[in-house]
């Protein structure tokens, strides 16, 4: 990989990330567009906790992790603070890994 | 994307890929518009820190200057920690252990779903997790890293349906 392409990836990388920022930035936001703007990344987010938790390199892998976001999910439903479910999430696969 | 990069290969082979990872980015970025604030030049500044991490912070509060104040300082945060993070990493190699015997993957994704859940009060947003999350789940086996992730963007299409009927039932009320 050459430092010309690793530059050209770096401005690539950022040019998404102003994409909206700059060119959609300053418009007035109508009702119907801000609908769409304020659930477009729920399907990443959702997808990112699927990936996050089965990925297993190009294959699905069930491991730990499944159990711990469930114990996530579980604590999520009982009002936790996000500090105490990502531990108790952590404590479960850590936990159940020293088991195994 | 480095770690893409760095892996070795051609560079085309890692281009796609790493170009991939980066995609979502975008999509990042339009949710993130009614967020920030100010001029265009502090936007673009600003844009850099737009990640996964930064946006659902964000994303999670309804209150415009909370979640501004959430997406830069998690933005800041992620920034400085990934690069210390490297360092530390590549200094001290594998003398750290095993991150997974400590359960450190299976924070991330606890992580996103409670910042997932307030989202999901919004019209649609329901709809376009589960269209999303059922997205990943079929395209993971058979893609690259971040495909799963950005193909996920068509979740919001079931969504616009729903957002569209809410639309014309209020017209009608």
């Amino acid at each position: 990989m050459s430092w010309a392409a690793l530059l050209g990836l770096a401005a690539a990388s950022y040019a998404f990330k102003a994409l909206g920022p700059v060119f959609a930035g300053r418009r007035a936001i109508g009702p119907g567009l801000r609908a769409v703007l304020d659930v477009v990344a729920v399907p990443l987010l959702a997808a990112l906790i699927v990936v996050q938790t089965l990925d297993g390199g190009e294959r699905i892998v069930l491991d730990a992790r499944v159990p711990a976001l469930g114990v996530a999910a579980l604590l999520l439903w009982r009002r936790a603070p996000l500090v105490v479910v990502v531990l108790a999430a952590a404590a479960t696969a850590a936990f159940l890994r020293a088991l195994a | 994307m480095v770690g893409v990069v760095g892996a070795g290969g051609g560079a085309l082979a890692a281009l796609a890929p790493a170009l991939l990872l980066a995609a979502r980015n975008a999509v990042y970025g339009f949710a993130l518009v009614p967020v920030l604030r100010g001029g265009r030049a502090r936007r673009a500044l600003e844009a850099q820190l737009v990640i996964d991490e930064s946006t659902a912070m964000a994303r999670a509060r309804e209150d415009p200057r909370a979640a501004h104040r959430a997406f830069l300082a998690t933005g800041l945060s992620v920034f400085v920690c990934w690069n210390a993070g490297t360092l530390a990493g590549a200094l001290a190699g594998g003398g750290l252990g095993d991150p997974r015997s400590l359960g450190l993957d299976a924070m991330f994704p606890a992580a996103f779903l409670v910042l997932l859940a307030p989202q999901l009060r919004r019209p649609g947003a329901p709809v376009a997790a589960v269209a999303g999350a059922l997205i990943a789940l079929v395209l993971l086996p058979f893609s690259p890293a971040g495909l799963p992730i950005i193909a996920a963007v068509l979740g919001v299409v079931p969504a616009l349906a729903t957002l569209r009927r809410r639309a014309a039932i209020e017209r009608h009320a």
